[in-house]
């Protein structure tokens, strides 16, 4: 056991088990080839008498162990503060709780109406409209309902915002004056309190019960007791509509029953006309396709709308061609961070190349002329170019003075794609330079000379020789810009103007300006689909572990 | 190679005409500036071509030359062009007092292969010309924005005053306004509050991961690197909304503690690339050492592997805290009024108020940033030197 490594106790800081478990299981095999039977016949032992391989195990074991536990503080840190949001957003663009929370009644009893008749629902559906807007109203829900479903169908905002001034004043207070005429009882809230308790009852009136239920809540939330509020036309309504459809049978209280053989002679009310005179447009298909359209709580939605698609109650449809701006913007990005990664290369490589092939020292000198706009802030760097791009900057001044331009015709180098793409590549160089520089140091200066000693010219020697090598290089640094910059804001934000923005720059807008989060997290979740591909490739061309910095 | 190429005077036919041209190229420049562009290239052609010959074959002297020269084209551009025209005419001078006598004496070949053809030694120093320029494009908006920042004018221009090197066309004003606006003191308050923190929950959490993950066998290595790089890979503007959304959601959003979480998470990559890079050359025999000799744990971490580790983890936390103090997407959104930073301010001054007290700010920003890059290149020699993998 001599040659054995590690035969005594694990310490923590044992080197490497794994090997000593090679070792060990090597010695094992020899043991038995050569002593057969011998005293080293069975498991070779630990010296706390533990089989060594197990002892082995253990403390490998053990090392992994203290590995993650090392990483595990941070691995939890990011998924909190990084991933967890990642994630939250990634949820957001195919969110669309909103119609089903705000309108549950609606979108059940709207699930057998067909989009494709071209007629309105029927009256239940307005009577179940009547009771969620009630209650949207009552919450202040109904304005952002309208917001959401405004993205799909304009108008529908102000439909929701009108309807929901009027929905109070709806002629229901028919049902209450007819119902509380038979019995007073109905009017006070205590009655309504012991009603709702028992399920007889409530079997007996299930839309009611539902109605009473939020009712109920939402007297919770506002801090007051159903028992001394009065109550609303909307429950004498569903109360009214209850006793039609089931009448009343399974009742438990007596005041329901009388009610039920009383309701035949009511004087009604036709909700779907009360709303038509709120509004016209709720007699409109299109609406009620909308709503039935954006009904279930996951949708794609924000994702179609990204693409320049709409869902409408007929299926999936091109935007009209006046609202179709996604789609251009995608290729706009795309086109400018191409633009802006062969700029790099083109302006980046040369020097890549003088850096290598110059003295150390030369070359250190010079790479603090890259290092330094890299270390530089951004913002910096970008007002540097508002000053030098502007009509009044510096270039055009430079150029006036010299005669080249005349000063009532300045060029107009910002607020447009050409600023955007200088700035950019400004910014992004280092990016460019520095892998291509640490791909070139490593290519060997004697391949040229052996390629030109054998009778290549200049060019061919570096088409056929140097480039090929440094491939990879050009392969690292033009991904890793064209990620940075198919998502910049700031710079585009800055020197872009309208025609020089980027597919972010239309993010930040719907999150700060518009406030359609959905669907800026679904713009969100295809810039983190395409970068996340080109992180992939990168990751299998250079490796995640190769990134240096500096 | 360098000293094997024989040197040799060139004949008048190359440098006279070569320096003629150059002298053309200035003289354009000098001519466009004061009216004729053609007049100025003649002009500067013949007068080039004339010293050229004049200084070769009357003077022969490379310092007196350049002295001459020098002389003489102050006096001519303060002239033309008054105090700047001076400094630039000085500049002139002596290159062309240099240039001329480099063609000359052949000196330009000295450092060359002897076999290039004369296109090749052309083509050698036009690729140096560009890549000079490409520099040039590097460095120049950045030395712009140094003397504007002392502009006495509200512009963002050179006025004439500071062209004619008046020193009434430059003041301080736009420095005394960043130190005494409340606005701009402010911001540099939350800076300073904010990046700190977020850099020492990073550097903290971002070390002991590193350690972690440079350990031999680490299950699952690749996905938790792959997650804990990802802040620096994700586009921030995504990273932005994704921590808007989500802050607001636990009600960190508009908060300082939710800007610190965010900065700090941003962070993280730069922390765990320059620390595993620093324990790639980490001695593990050290630690095994010190635990040999009875220390625990946690005293070999202080006492052994820190003190080797420290030049990676200061240069990390470099970057972290350069990272949190230029970040403005995620601030912009994650924050509220009350946590506007200088990058913040910076970016409302460029797209609102313009005021070239942001151009103050930014040399001031500069300033940090040359020192901190030279802390950085000081700490990676260090290192290096203490791994053993440089010499000296």
């Amino acid at each position: 056991m001599s040659d054995l490594k590690s035969t005594g106790p694990q310490t923590a800081d044992a080197p490497t088990p794994e090997d000593a478990l090679h070792e060990a299981a090597a010695y094992a095999a020899r043991e038995q080839v050569h002593a057969p039977g011998g005293p080293a016949d069975g498991p070779v032992l630990a010296a706390d008498g533990t089989p060594l391989k197990r002892s082995l195990n253990r403390a490998l074991r053990r090392q992994k162990m203290r590995a993650l536990a090392l990483i595990a503080p941070l691995l939890i840190f990011v998924l909190l503060t990084f991933i967890a949001p990642i994630a939250d957003m990634l949820f957001r663009s195919v969110e669309n709780q909103i119609v089903s929370e705000t309108l549950p009644e609606t979108v059940v009893a709207l699930a057998d109406w067909d989009s494709e008749a071209g007629a309105p629902p029927a009256e239940p559906v307005f009577a179940a409209l009547y009771v969620d807007l009630f209650f949207a109203e009552a919450q202040k829900l109904h304005t952002r309902l309208g917001t959401r479903l405004n993205y799909e169908k304009t108008g529908v905002s102000s439909l929701f915002r009108k309807t929901g001034r009027r929905v109070g004043r709806f002629d229901t207070d028919t049902y209450t004056d007819q119902i509380t005429a038979l019995d007073p009882g109905w009017a006070e809230p205590a009655t309504w309190v012991a009603m709702m308790q028992n399920n007889g009852n409530r079997a007996a009136l299930p839309l009611t019960a539902r109605a009473w239920d939020r009712w109920t809540a939402y007297l919770a939330s506002e801090g007051d007791d159903p028992a001394k509020e009065d109550i609303e036309d909307v429950l004498f309504t569903t109360l009214y509509l209850d006793l039609v459809a089931t009448g009343g049978s399974g009742a438990a209280d007596a005041r329901i029953a009388q009610a039920a053989a009383a309701v035949g002679g009511f004087e009604t009310v036709t909700l779907s006309e009360q709303f038509a005179a709120a509004d016209k447009d709720w007699l409109d298909p299109e609406v009620w396709g909308t709503i039935k359209a954006f009904a279930p709580n996951y949708t794609a939605g924000y994702f179609l709308n990204s693409v320049d698609m709409q869902k409408t109650p007929h299926g999936i449809e091109a935007r009209p061609e006046n609202q179709q701006i996604y789609m251009m913007l995608f290729k706009r990005t795309i086109f400018m961070s191409i633009m802006i990664t062969l700029s790099c290369i083109l302006l980046g490589y040369p020097v890549a190349w003088i850096l290598a092939n110059l003295p150390t020292r030369t070359a250190n000198l010079l790479m603090i002329l890259v290092l330094l706009p890299f270390w530089t802030s951004l913002l910096v760097r970008t007002s540097a170019w508002k000053v030098m791009l502007q009509q009044q900057g510096v270039i055009n001044d430079t150029l006036v003075w010299l005669g080249i331009v005349a000063d009532d015709s300045r060029l107009v180098m910002i607020n447009n794609q050409f600023g955007t793409i200088v700035a950019m590549t400004h910014i992004l160089l280092p990016f460019m330079i520095l892998p291509l520089y640490s791909v070139m140091q490593t290519i060997q200066p004697t391949y040229l000379r052996a390629a030109k000693s054998l009778g290549a010219t200049n060019w061919t020697a570096f088409w056929r020789v140097y480039f090929p090598q440094s491939v990879p290089g050009i392969g690292a640094g033009s991904i890793l810009v064209f990620i940075l910059s198919i998502g910049y804001y700031i710079t585009p934000e800055i020197v872009g103007g309208t025609t020089g923005t980027f597919i972010s720059n239309r993010i930040a807008y719907h999150i700060s300006s518009s406030l359609n989060w959905g669907l800026a997290a679904a713009l969100g979740s295809i810039l983190l689909a395409v970068v996340m591909l080109l992180y992939w490739v990168y990751d299998k061309i250079v490796g995640i572990d190769n990134v240096k910095l500096g | 190679m360098a000293a094997l190429t024989p040197i040799y005077r060139t004949p008048v036919t190359f440098y006279v005409p070569v320096v003629a041209a150059a002298g053309a190229l200035a003289g354009l420049f000098v001519g466009t500036a004061q009216g004729s562009g053609l007049l100025g290239i003649v002009a500067g052609a013949a007068l080039m071509a004339a010293l050229a010959l004049a200084v070769t074959r009357v003077i022969e002297s490379e310092k007196a030359t350049r002295w001459g020269m020098a002389a003489l084209f102050v006096a001519g551009g303060w002239l033309i062009g008054g105090a700047p025209g001076l400094i630039l005419g000085a500049g002139f001078g002596w290159f062309f007092g240099w240039f001329t006598f480099w063609l000359y004496e052949g000196r330009y070949r000295a450092k060359l292969p002897t076999y290039l053809t004369p296109g090749q030694v052309l083509w050698h120093f036009t690729f140096r010309v560009i890549c000079g320029a490409i520099l040039v494009f590097l460095i120049t908006p950045i030395l712009v924005v140094m003397p504007l920042s002392f502009n006495a004018e509200n512009f963002f221009t050179f006025t004439p005053e500071m062209l004619r090197l008046d020193p009434a066309g430059y003041s301080l004003k736009h420095y005394r306004d960043f130190f005494t606006n409340d606005d701009w003191q402010q911001a540099l308050r939350n800076s300073v509050m904010i990046a700190p923190v977020a850099t020492l929950l990073s550097v903290s959490f971002g070390t002991l991961a590193a350690i972690g993950l440079s350990a031999e066998h680490v299950p699952f290595r690749r996905p938790i690197m792959a997650i804990l790089i990802s802040p620096m890979i994700v586009p921030l503007i995504i990273s932005a909304a994704g921590m808007y959304f989500f802050y607001s959601r636990i009600g960190l959003q508009g908060t300082y503690f939710g800007v610190v979480l965010a900065h700090a998470a941003l962070g993280i990559p730069f922390v765990i690339i320059t620390v595993t890079a620093t324990l790639v050359g980490f001695d593990r025999s050290l630690t095994r050492a010190a635990a040999n000799m009875g220390a625990d744990p946690v005293t070999t971490f202080f006492r052994v592997q820190m003190p080797l580790i420290l030049p990676g983890v200061i240069s990390g936390g470099l970057f972290a805290f350069i990272t949190s103090f230029d970040e403005v997407v995620v601030v912009l959104f994650v924050g509220s009024a009350g946590q506007k930073t200088l990058p913040w301010q910076m970016f409302t001054g460029l797209r609102e108020q313009i005021s070239p007290t942001i151009l103050a700010v930014a040399t001031i920003l500069v300033g940090i940033s040359i020192c901190l890059l030279t802390v950085v290149e000081m700490l990676r020699r260090r290192s290096e030197r203490l791994r053993g993998m440089s010499p000296g």
